[in-house]
C-alpha cells in the first residue's frame, strides 16, 4: 500500500523489539467476541489510477456551475477565484501543519490569523475578529449564544429575511441550550418589522443584510431599538463581496457580525467547507467563540504572534468554555485572506461594483420578461422574482436545458408560502449571453 | 581556491554571529504584515471596468469611508505567502508526533479529486437531478463509515469533531424525549476525556460528572456503577482512550449504561488505532463521531476544516439532523425537511450539507487503502507507536508500563524530577532538533503528560531517528545540560513567545494608530 513505509521485515524487527511475536498481541486489550478475523467486507486496495476512474465517473454525474449558465446564490455564491489562492494554500507548511500550539514554529499560520482578523475587522467596521468559525451559519448561532451570555437573558428574535437555514442552526442550537427563538415569516423587505418584537427579555435580534431574497437594508433603527432595549444586534451576511458596496455592519449598530466567507477565495464545493466570519466590539471579547491569534514578542524582543484569550476556550476551561468549538477553519481562511489581499480595496470595491451592475442586467432582462415580476427593491447581487407558476417546476424544466435558473424559494423554506418565487444571483462570472440564455427559455416557458 | 580567486571550502574557524542587517536570516525572511506596506492602493486582480461607475440606485446604503484593506500584486502576494509558509512545521517536513491530532500524511491525490469541477464547483442547492453524483458519493462514503464502524446509520453534515459531538449529544437527548424520558440531567465523562467533551455536555446543558481512573489508566467500573443511574443520559468516551489505552473493560462499561438506560457516546478521535480491526458498534457505542480530518486523513490545513460524521445505532437514527440522504425507487435524494421522508429529525445543525470537499478526500483515502489496508493502517499505527515506546523507555518514564498501548505512547515527567527540565522545555527543545514536540500536558490525569502520536506513515528508519534524537537530549538533560532545554528554542524562527503579554494586552489587529506596539515597549 502506497500510504505505508513500514516493510514486513520492518514489522517482524520492530516486533521483536518491543518483544512480542505477532501483531495482535498488540491488540489484547481488545476483547475477544469484539475482533474481527479479516477486513470488512468492503472493496480491497485500490491504486491512484482506480481510484481517479472512480471518483471522477462521480464527478462526471454532477453539472458544475461553470459549464453553463448558472444562477444559483441562496448564501454560496459562485466567483472567480486567482489561481495563486489555491496554488499557495497548498504549500505543505500551510495544508498539513496543525493547529499553532507551538508558535515559535507557526509563524506562517500565526500571522496568516492576525492578518485574517484585522481583514475581518476592517471589512465588517468592527474593532475585533477571531480566527474564523466553521460556516456562516454556525457563526450566526454562536453569537446568538453569546448574546445570551452578554446579556443573561434567553430570548433571540429572527428577521424575516434570515436565510432559513440560519434560522433553523439557530433554532437548533437554542433548543439545546433551553433558548426562546422568535422566528418572523420570510419576507421580501420587512427587517423593520423586528422592532415590534423586541422586549426586556430579548438576548438579540439578528438581522441579515443583503437578506435572504436579496434585499439590501440600513440596520440602525433597529440597532438604537435593540439597545435602548438591552439587547445586541447581530447582523448576518451571506455574500461578503457586498462588505465593498454596502455600508458595513460596524458603522449601522452591529454588535456582533457573522458572515459567510466563501464568496472570497474558496469554491462552491456543494456546500462545504466553508469559513465563518465573526467579528464583535472589544468590550464583549471575553464572551467570544473560536480561536483568536494575538501579537506578543518572544525572548528576544521580536515581534511574533500567538493564539491568545484561550482561558474561554474548551481545551482550558471543559465544562465552563464559551464554547465547544476546537477546530476552526483555517485553510479556508488562508484562501480567503490570500484572495483579499489579491483584490485589496480597490480590487474588492471594483469586485463589488461589477457584481451589482451584473446583477442590475440581470433584473432588467428579467423584468422585461412577461409574467416575470422583479420583487426585491434595493439588491446587490441577488434577487427574488415572481413566476407565473412553481419556482421549483421551472427550475427543473430549464435545468433539462443546461440552464441552472436559481434556488426556488420553495426548496429552502417551504413554509414560506412563496412557492412562485425564485432567487437569482449574478456575479462577475455571469455573461451577458447566459442572461440572454435564461430570459429567452424563460419567456419561452411562460408563453407556451 | 578555483581559478577565478573564488574560495571553494569555507574558512576554518569562523563563528561570527552578529544579527544579520535584514533581520532575516538565510531562507527565513522577516516578513511584515500585508498592513505595513506603503501603498495600499494596489491590486493584484484585473477586473474589467464596471458597466455602472457608481451604484446609486442605493443611495445612503453605499459605503463611502474606506474600509483599510491593502492590496499586493500577485507576485508580491507569492512571496508574502510563500516566506510566512516557510516558518511553519508540517507533516511534509518532519515527524509531527501530536498525540489525539493523528498527524499522518496527506495523500495529494485526494486534494486533486476533491479540486475536480463536478466536485468544487456545484452548488449545494442546484438541482438535484444535476447533482447525482455527489449525492452518491455522499451515499458511498456512508456506506464505509458505517460499515467500518458496525453502526447502520451516520449524520454527516456535522463540521469538525466537537460539532458531532453536540451532533451525538442532541441525538441522544431527542431519543430520549421520544420516549418521554425528559428527567435525565447527567452527562458522565471520565477525567482523562478531551476538553471538548465536557464542553459540549454542559453546551447541552447537562451536568457534567467526572469518572475516576483505575491505577491502570482505565475507567473505575466501581465509581461508574456508583454514578451511574436513572439521571444519566449519556456516557462519553474515548476509546481507545487519551492514555492511548484501549478500555478493556468497554463491554462492561456499555451493559452498566444500557442497563441503567442510558446510552454509549464514543468519541471517535482515536478511531485511528482500531479501523479495520474492530467496530465501535460491536463494542456496545450507540453513537460516535468520526474525525475525517484525523483518521481519514483530511489535512488539517493549520487548524481546520474538519468534519466530524457521527454514526448512529438504530435506536438513535430516527432522529439524526437533516439533511438526510433517502433511497427512492428513482434513485437517491437529500431530504433537506422534516417530512414523510425524514420524519423526526432533531434539527439543523448547520446551513446546507456538511464538508463536501472533505467527503470526497476522506473517501478517496478510503478507497485507496480498501478494507484490507485500513487493517494495516491500524496495525502500523500501533506497532509503530508501540516501537517507540520500548525505545524510549529506558531513559523516559512510561506512565503506564505494563502491557502495550495502542496508537499513542504516554509519558510522564517523572524521569525529569531534579534536572531542572520541565515538560515544556524538553518540548522547546525538540525544536531545535527539527521536530514538532509532542502534545503536552494532556490528558490532565497524568504529570507533564507527553504524548506521542507517530502514525502509520512513518517509516522505521524516521521513528529511529526520532528515537535516537529523543534519547540523547533525554540524556543531555540527565547530565545537567539546562541551558539546552531552558532557552529554547534557539535555532527556530522566534524564541520563546510571551503568552502572558499576549493575554494582558490582547492586540487581535493591526490598527494604524499603534501599528506596532507591543515590539516597541
Amino acid at each position: 500500500m502506497r500510504y505505508l513505509p513500514l516493510s514486513p521485515d520492518d514489522r517482524a524487527e520492530m516486533l521483536g523489539v518491543i518483544g512480542v511475536d505477532c501483531i495482535d498481541a498488540l491488540f489484547g486489550d481488545v476483547p475477544q467476541a469484539a475482533h474481527l478475523n479479516g477486513p470488512v467486507e468492503l472493496a480491497y486496495a485500490r491504486g491512484e489510477l482506480e481510484v481517479e476512474r472512480a471518483l471522477a465517473g462521480l464527478a462526471g454525474r454532477n453539472r458544475a456551475a461553470g459549464a453553463g449558465p448558472f444562477f444559483c446564490g441562496a448564501g454560496a455564491y459562485r466567483h472567480h477565484v486567482p489561481a495563486t489562492v489555491d496554488h499557495l494554500i497548498q504549500r505543505s507548511e500551510f495544508l498539513t501543519s496543525y493547529t499553532p500550539y507551538q508558535p515559535e514554529i507557526a509563524q506562517g499560520t500565526l500571522q496568516v490569523l492576525f492578518e485574517f482578523q484585522s481583514q475581518v475587522a476592517a471589512l465588517t467596521g468592527m474593532e475585533v475578529a477571531n480566527a474564523s468559525l466553521y460556516d456562516g451559519s454556525t457563526a450566526a448561532a454562536e453569537g446568538v449564544m453569546m448574546a445570551a451570555r452578554v446579556t443573561r437573558r434567553d430570548k433571540a428574535v429572527l428577521s424575516p429575511g434570515l436565510h432559513p437555514h440560519y434560522a433553523a442552526t439557530i433554532e437548533t442550537l437554542a433548543a439545546a441550550v433551553g433558548m426562546k427563538v422568535e422566528r418572523l415569516p420570510l419576507a421580501v423587505d420587512a427587517e423593520a418589522d423586528v422592532i415590534g418584537h423586541i422586549s426586556k427579555d430579548t438576548a438579540c435580534v439578528v438581522v441579515q443584510t443583503p437578506n435572504f431574497l436579496g434585499t439590501a437594508s440600513d440596520v440602525t433603527a433597529i440597532a438604537q431599538a435593540a439597545h435602548a432595549a438591552g439587547a445586541l444586534l447581530i447582523v448576518v451576511t451571506t455574500e461578503a463581496v457586498s462588505f465593498g458596496l454596502l455600508k458595513a455592519p460596524g458603522d449601522m449598530g452591529a454588535d456582533i457580525v457573522a458572515a459567510e466567507g466563501q464568496s472570497i477565495g474558496n469554491g462552491l464545493s456543494f456546500g462545504g467547507p466553508y469559513v465563518g466570519l465573526f467579528a464583535t466590539r472589544e468590550r464583549y471579547l471575553r464572551q467570544a467563540p473560536g480561536r483568536l491569534c494575538g501579537e506578543t514578542v518572544d525572548a528576544d524582543g521580536r515581534r511574533g504572534f500567538v493564539l491568545t484569550l484561550s482561558t474561554r476556550e474548551q481545551h482550558i476551561r471543559r465544562d465552563k468554555a464559551t464554547s465547544n468549538i476546537c477546530t476552526n477553519s483555517g485553510l479556508c481562511a488562508l484562501a480567503f485572506s490570500i484572495h483579499m489581499s489579491l483584490l485589496g480595496e480597490t480590487g474588492l470595491r471594483r469586485l463589488a461594483l461589477i457584481n451589482h451592475s451584473r446583477a442590475k442586467a440581470l433584473a432588467q432582462r428579467l423584468g422585461a420578461v412577461d409574467g416575470v415580476e422583479v420583487l426585491t427593491p434595493r439588491f446587490f447581487n441577488e434577487l427574488a422574482v415572481r413566476l407565473p407558476g412553481s419556482a421549483a417546476a421551472m427550475v427543473e424544466t430549464l435545468a433539462a436545458d443546461d440552464i441552472i435558473a436559481g434556488v426556488p424559494v420553495s426548496r429552502v423554506d417551504p413554509k414560506a408560502g412563496m412557492d412562485d418565487v425564485l432567487l437569482l444571483a449574478a456575479t462577475e462570472t455571469t455573461s451577458d449571453g447566459d442572461m440572454d440564455r435564461l430570459a429567452t427559455a424563460l419567456a419561452k416557458v411562460i408563453g407556451a | 581556491m578555483n581559478a577565478v580567486g573564488r574560495p571553494s571550502r569555507p574558512e576554518s574557524g569562523n563563528d561570527y554571529s552578529h544579527p544579520t542587517l535584514s533581520g532575516g536570516r538565510a531562507l527565513l525572511q522577516d516578513e511584515p504584515l500585508i498592513f505595513e506596506r506603503a501603498d495600499w492602493s494596489r491590486t493584484g486582480v484585473d477586473l474589467p471596468q464596471s458597466e455602472v461607475g457608481v451604484a446609486d440606485d442605493l443611495g445612503a446604503l453605499v459605503r463611502e469611508a474606506p474600509i483599510g484593506l491593502p492590496g499586493l500584486s500577485e507576485p508580491e502576494a507569492v512571496r508574502h505567502y510563500v516566506r510566512l509558509s516557510q516558518k511553519n512545521h508540517a507533516i511534509d517536513l518532519a515527524l509531527y508526533p501530536l498525540g489525539s491530532c493523528t498527524m499522518k500524511h496527506n495523500p495529494r491525490l485526494n486534494e486533486k479529486l476533491a479540486r475536480l469541477p463536478g466536485f468544487a464547483d456545484i452548488h449545494p442547492l442546484q438541482p438535484q437531478s444535476t447533482v447525482e453524483g455527489a449525492i452518491a458519493l455522499m451515499n458511498e462514503l456512508a456506506t464505509w463509515l458505517t460499515t467500518l464502524t458496525g453502526l447502520p446509520a451516520v449524520a454527516l453534515s456535522p463540521k469538525a469533531g466537537a460539532h458531532g459531538e453536540l451532533c451525538g449529544l442532541m441525538t441522544i437527548r431527542a431519543a430520549h424525549a421520544a420516549r418521554g424520558d425528559v428527567a435525565r440531567t447527567t452527562v458522565l465523562t471520565p477525567t482523562s476525556a478531551h476538553g471538548t467533551n465536557p464542553a459540549t455536555a454542559a453546551f447541552c446543558g447537562y451536568v457534567v460528572q467526572e469518572l475516576a481512573q483505575t491505577g491502570d489508566g482505565r475507567i473505575d467500573l466501581a465509581d461508574l456503577a456508583a454514578k451511574m443511574g436513572p439521571h444519566v443520559a449519556a456516557i462519553m468516551v474515548t476509546n481507545p482512550n487519551t492514555c492511548g489505552l484501549f478500555e478493556r473493560d468497554i463491554l462492561e462499561v456499555a451493559r452498566i449504561t444500557h442497563d441503567a438506560g442510558a446510552y454509549f457516546y464514543g468519541d471517535g478521535a482515536n478511531f485511528n488505532a482500531i479501523v479495520g480491526k474492530v467496530r465501535p458498534g460491536d463494542l456496545g457505542i450507540d453513537a460516535m463521531h468520526i474525525n475525517l480530518h484525523k483518521t481519514f486523513s483530511t489535512p488539517h490545513g493549520g487548524g481546520g476544516p474538519g468534519s466530524g460524521p457521527v454514526v448512529l445505532s438504530a435506536a438513535l437514527a430516527p432522529f439524526a439532523p437533516l439533511p438526510w440522504i433517502v433511497h427512492s425507487k428513482d434513485g437517491l435524494r437529500l431530504a433537506e425537511h422534516q417530512g414523510p421522508d425524514a420524519e423526526t429529525p432533531f434539527g439543523r445543525l448547520c446551513a446546507f450539507h456538511g464538508q463536501m470537499g472533505m467527503y470526497v478526500r476522506a473517501l478517496a483515502y478510503m478507497m485507496s487503502h480498501g478494507a484490507d489496508g485500513l487493517r494495516q493502517v491500524a496495525e502500523d499505527a500501533v506497532l509503530n507507536a508501540n516501537y517507540l515506546k520500548a525505545r524510549l523507555s529506558p531513559v523516559m518514564t512510561p506512565a503506564f508500563p505494563e502491557g502495550p498501548c495502542m496508537h499513542e505512547a504516554l509519558f510522564d515527567d517523572r524521569w525529569l524530577e531534579g534536572t531542572g527540565v520541565t515538560t515544556l522545555d524538553f518540548a522547546k527543545a525538540m525544536i531545535d532538533e527539527g521536530f514538532h514536540p509532542m502534545t503536552m500536558y494532556f490528558p490532565l490525569v497524568v504529570h507533564g503528560a507527553m504524548l506521542i502520536e507517530p502514525t502509520e506513515t512513518e517509516s522505521k528508519a524516521e521513528l529511529d531517528r526520532f528515537a535516537d534524537v529523543l534519547i540523547k537530549l533525554a540524556e543531555a538533560a540527565k547530565r545537567g545540560e539546562t541551558e539546552r532545554f531552558k532557552g529554547a528554542p534557539f535555532h527556530a524562527p522566534l524564541r520563546r513567545l510571551d503568552e502572558t503579554l499576549a493575554a494582558r494586552k490582547p492586540r487581535l489587529r493591526w490598527t494604524p494608530a499603534a501599528p506596532s506596539q507591543l515590539a516597541a515597549e
